[in-house]
């Protein structure tokens, strides 16, 4: 039965002569160029898609592009599948593999429908009301339950193999949405000269010109769609973008475009990305989404092969597909019988019922002329049929239409609703519009704007065409005025559309005698009428309330076929007008969107950007293992052949402490700071005294933020007069920046002083160890490195192989040590020559974890002391602090809390057995056999393995830990189950003297 | 994410820029006899109105610049930007 739904004429989009194979639930069928996933299917006649989501039901396909709720599929295999993918948004490609959600075994027999007979069990805040207790239930039963219960598809384990780019756009006018309003805008606006995007959704433009049979000027509204495209084409300041989707509508009228750009080819080029996410910042934006037909709630509306009457026409104009050749049109409304004359030109004749008494629009007319018996005052109270429609339980209605009168059972393939139709206003919403209900329609239209935006059309709540181009040409050209000088205005054809009566106000049938089928509202959600009672019954009063409990227009959906059916029932049930009621708040994205694309590029080690010393390659040739320090790639250690990371480190650290080690700091801050202010300003930033550092020292600062906290620390020197060199930790470097500029900028203007980053333009290498004066003696032969020559913090400009280079006498290690700056282009070639005289001297290079090392033991602080939450009393900077001067902080450290003994303050442990490493983050316990919540006296912020004594130590903050120096405590982890006795010593393990520094 | 207009560069899109708080705040001068609670005041204490404020903005990604700007907290809409020694045009 391949194929055996089509239509006869072939005056849709469908190429036949270009056949395409496909696997659904792995049996393979075709359909032809043009076609989507879902009229592929339907026209081999399968309706059952999927598993709706809480119960299990059969379903099948409700609509035909993005207000399908139910046919959400799993496309491609391995690390290219996807859930959740909507089938009516899938363009038929070669190979195309999916299948069906949430069944299992089979889509046709799955063991979760046992939640549909269990359904009175799962009502609405079921599991609000069930799995609230017992307490202990959570971990281990509930919520691995919900987990395994919630969700649709499957997310793919392995990384997306996919590309996905972005792209920042700009315009003057971008329209969303290519129906009547859509195109007039667009050429409107264009002609005028404004810099237009438009935005399709759709592999084709026309929106609802390609269905319905409309004259605009002398053409078919398909042929003025098409000839209106091709003259937007030829004009250069216009984008069209078919296959995209505005989802989001930001603030500052910045809206988020996902456009399909492979998908739909067989063998799209390597270089192709499968989507590209577009940011488009636009002067103006026209909402011309148009509108979603509504459904109607009867018992059992949910079963394949019911669909909205809209979405059966489209399947047969433009997919040339039927829906079934058995059709009942059940309607509220006129438009319906657009979807009859389509069968009737197939020779179909429908069973058609109107719940209104009756009426005299054109259409409805021409299907009384052609012979077709309509019932009118009539509905549908039930269906039958387990995994396709089979029959319905149809009746009169009786004078209040809230019983009926009589039933009688028909035969039918499909059910074809129609309950009029609802705006899509969802963009609008997004951007802030406050909509009003509109009594005309029965629907929310937008009303009082936020931003420069406007609905035109449908979307607007003009629901015919003359209107809808009317207002799109009319708000095209107003809009680009506001961008152009131009001033032409396109004049608005003539049009001719059939006349449509008043749609009756009724959305949900009565339920048959004795009976309770479940009657849908949202299909997505699997929420029923019933559920929406039980929330009102329960107290629910507030939309959005009800929409939490219930879950109605939540999810991926957004309510667009359920919302207003929702809110409309709502209303019936207080006796409410639905204005009254309100609606809920509709959020982006209007589809899902992959995270791929939102993604785009920024992955892998294209995530954040990679900053390199100059020096990297060498590290990278001597085998160095990498670590990252914000964006920094930083040495961490070179193993030497069968190393470990502990070995490596040992070995570099004890060489510096015996011999001399290189160290690669070119990732420390920079920051140049040039003026006649600039020792008054480093005087306030610093909490130490500067008005007296002389040219040619440096000095080491300390930072406070303005709550008195340790902000940074680092060594500032002082070049000449009005010049000075700072450097920052390479972690703080940009906020540092930041800080100085906002003080010089915002609190001090008056202070003349300029900042400017020099990160990038020095290469610092750090020089230490008790030989390192030795050999830099060598390789420096020209100036005087002695003591006196030059002293602890002292500096010096030098030149070797004609390049500048300036030597500072700082250290962090604690050991005797230099650092030598040089530019950075030279940063690699100085390297390379201290490495090759140092070889004498048994130097080494060590890494990061070395430098932990060697600042630990020396109890040196750095950022896992300096966390935010320190004074410098706490960390042993008190000494830092100048009683004569005010800085930034200052007036916070005279708080009370902050000199109480209760602080916690640095001190170092020593495990008793002198072997136990302590993990970092672990706790200070004074006994560690209390029952929990052990009081807990500090934490362990640094560790190490003591190469000065061949044991471990850690540095730890602790409540009055001065005090508690001498004593006996625990560090316990309980991550790691492990509980360590240890003994409080001095932060200052190694020298605490500090005699090494200054020999 | 919005759109601000960096009195030195001209319109640029948020991600460039970086917030700086109330720009009405003063703080005390240096070496300024000042009760706790008034320091407190100017440590911790923001007003968090819903409407008119009155911000700093950084232009971190660009021109370094602190800068004013008067935006609605509620809408976003920015009325104005200027420089630090300039009043907004209202």
């Amino acid at each position: 039965m391949s194929n055996a739904y089509r239509t006869k004429n072939s005056t849709g989009l469908i190429n036949k002569n270009k056949k395409i194979n496909f696997s659904f639930n792995g049996h393979t069928y075709h359909g032809y160029e043009g076609d989507t996933l879902a009229s592929a299917l339907i026209s081999n006649g399968i309706h059952l898609i999927g598993r709706s989501f809480k119960y299990h039901r059969p379903r099948g396909f409700l609509g035909v592009g993005v207000e399908e709720p139910n046919a959400m599929v799993q496309l491609h295999e391995g690390n290219k599948s996807e859930p959740n993918i909507i089938a009516t948004e899938v363009e038929l490609v070669e190979g195309l593999k999916a299948k069906s959600q949430n069944c299992w075994p089979s889509v046709q027999f799955d063991i979760g429908e046992v939640n549909n007979l269990l359904n009175r069990f799962f009502p609405a805040g079921f599991y609000y009301k069930t799995f609230m207790w017992p307490k202990s239930f959570w971990m281990k039963i509930y919520e691995p339950f919900i987990r395994k219960a919630a969700g649709m598809g499957v997310a793919p384990l392995q990384p997306d193999p996919d590309r996905y780019e972005h792209n920042y756009e700009h315009c003057d006018v971008l329209v969303v949405g290519s129906g009547p309003s859509g195109l007039a805008s667009a050429l409107a606006a264009a002609k005028n000269g404004a810099r237009v995007i438009l935005a399709e959704d759709k592999a084709n433009f026309g929106g609802s010109l390609l269905t319905d049979e409309v004259t605009i000027g002398n053409m078919s509204g398909k042929e003025w769609a098409n000839d209106t495209v091709a003259q937007l084409k030829s004009l250069p300041n216009v984008i069209l973008k078919k296959r995209s989707q505005v989802f989001g509508y930001y603030d500052h009228n910045m809206t988020v475009m996902i456009e399909r750009v492979s998908d739909h080819q067989e063998n799209p080029s390597k270089y192709t990305p499968r989507q590209r996410l577009h940011y488009i910042r636009a002067g103006e934006v026209i909402v011309s989404t148009g509108s979603i037909e509504r459904p109607i709630s009867f018992g059992n509306n949910d079963r394949p092969g019911i669909l909205l009457a809209s979405a059966a026409k489209e399947y047969m104009t433009v997919y040339e597909t039927l829906v079934g050749k058995k059709p009942i049109i059940f309607t509220n409304n006129d438009t319906a019988y657009s979807t009859a004359l389509e069968f009737l030109k197939n020779d179909i004749t429908p069973v058609i019922l109107d719940t209104r008494n009756n009426s005299n629009g054109e259409l409805v007319k021409e299907v009384k002329q052609k012979g077709v018996n309509i019932r009118f005052n009539s509905g549908i109270a039930d269906t039958k049929g387990h995994l396709k429609i089979k029959s319905a339980v149809i009746g009169e209605l009786d004078k209040d239409k809230e019983n009926f009168t009589s039933l009688e059972s028909i035969d039918c393939d499909c059910i074809c609703m129609s309950g009029g139709w609802t705006p899509t206003v969802h963009l609008s919403s997004q951007a802030g519009n406050k909509l009003k209900f509109n009594e005309e329609i029965d629907a929310f239209v937008p009303d009082k704007k936020r931003q420069r935006e406007s609905a035109v059309g449908a979307a607007n709540g003009s629901f015919t065409l003359n209107q809808s181009l009317a207002e799109g040409f009319q708000v095209g050209f107003d809009l680009s005025n506001k961008f152009t000088d131009n001033n032409i205005e396109t004049n608005t054809p003539n049009s001719k559309e059939p006349k449509y009566e008043k749609h009756e106000r009724l959305w949900c049938m009565p339920l048959p005698q004795g009976k309770k089928p479940k009657r849908f509202i949202d299909f997505q959600n699997d929420v029923a009428v019933s559920d929406v009672e039980l929330a009102i019954r329960e107290g629910f009063r507030s939309i959005e309330h009800v929409k939490r409990y219930t879950t109605l227009g939540m999810a991926g959906d957004q309510g667009k076929t359920s919302n207003l059916n929702g809110l409309q029932y709502v209303s019936n049930i207080e006796k409410k007008i639905v204005p009254e009621v309100g609606h809920t708040t509709f959020r982006p994205p209007y589809t899902p969107v992959t995270i791929g694309a939102i993604v785009g590029r920024e992955v892998g080690n294209h995530y954040l950007p990679t900053r390199k010393s100059p020096i990297h390659n060498w590290h990278e040739e001597k085998n160095a293992v990498f670590v990252a320090a914000g964006l920094w790639q930083r040495p961490r250690y070179y193993p030497k052949e069968s190393e470990n990371m502990n070995d490596a480190v040992n070995r570099e650290a004890a060489n510096v402490r015996k011999n001399v080690g290189i160290c690669d700091v070119t990732t420390l801050g920079k920051i140049d700071i040039k003026g006649p202010d600039a020792p008054e300003f480093l005087n306030r930033v610093y909490t130490n005294a500067w008005l007296k550092l002389p040219v040619g020292k440096a000095r080491y600062g300390v930072m406070l933020r303005e709550d008195g906290m340790v902000f940074d620390d680092g060594t500032t020197s002082r070049l000449s007069e009005n010049h000075f060199h700072m450097t920052t930790t390479t972690a703080q470097a940009a906020n540092v920046l930041s800080h100085l500029e906002y003080y010089l900028q915002v609190v001090w203007p008056e202070l003349d002083v300029n900042v400017l980053s020099t990160t990038e333009q020095w290469s610092g290498i750090a020089v230490a160890g008790p030989k390192s004066r030795e050999l830099l003696s060598k390789l420096f032969p020209n100036i005087d490195l002695s003591n006196e020559g030059l002293p602890f913090m002292g500096l010096v400009d030098t030149n070797i192989d004609g390049i500048f280079a300036r030597i500072y006498r700082i250290s962090f290690s604690g050991e005797l040590a230099y650092e030598v700056n040089v530019e950075s282009n030279f940063g690699l070639h100085m390297w390379k020559r201290i490495m090759d005289e140092g070889k004498a001297f048994n130097i080494e290079p060590y890494g990061t974890e070395a430098l932990s090392t060697l600042r630990i033991e020396m109890g040196h602080v750095a950022g896992a002391e300096l966390d935010g939450r320190a004074v410098p009393f706490d960390v042993g900077l008190n000494g830092m602090v100048s009683k004569k001067k005010d800085f930034i902080g200052k007036r916070s450290l005279s708080k009370e809390a902050f000199s109480s003994e209760d602080r916690q303050t640095i001190v170092g442990l020593v495990p008793l057995d002198k072997r136990t490493k302590i993990p970092e983050g672990s706790h200070i316990v004074e006994n560690d056999k209390v029952a929990s919540p052990v009081p807990k006296l500090g934490h362990v912020s640094s560790s190490c393995w003591s190469v000065e004594y061949n044991n471990p130590f850690s540095i730890a903050i602790i409540k009055d830990g001065k005090n508690k120096i001498g004593k006996n405590l625990f560090a316990v982890s309980p991550l790691k189950d492990i509980s360590i006795p240890v003994e409080v010593v001095s932060s200052h393990y190694v020298d605490p003297d500090g005699e090494r520094v200054r020999s | 994410m919005l759109e601000i207009k960096c009195p030195y560069c001209g319109k640029r899109s948020q991600n460039e820029f970086s917030y700086g708080g109330d720009a009405t705040v003063k703080r005390p001068m240096l070496g300024e006899e000042i009760s706790t609670e008034d320091w407190d005041n100017f440590v911790y204490f923001r007003d968090n109105p819903r409407g008119k404020h009155t911000e700093l903005w950084h232009h971190v990604s660009g021109c370094r610049q602190w800068f004013k700007a008067s935006r609605d907290t509620a809408t976003h809409e920015i009325f104005d930007t200027c420089k630090m020694n300039e009043a907004f045009n209202e």
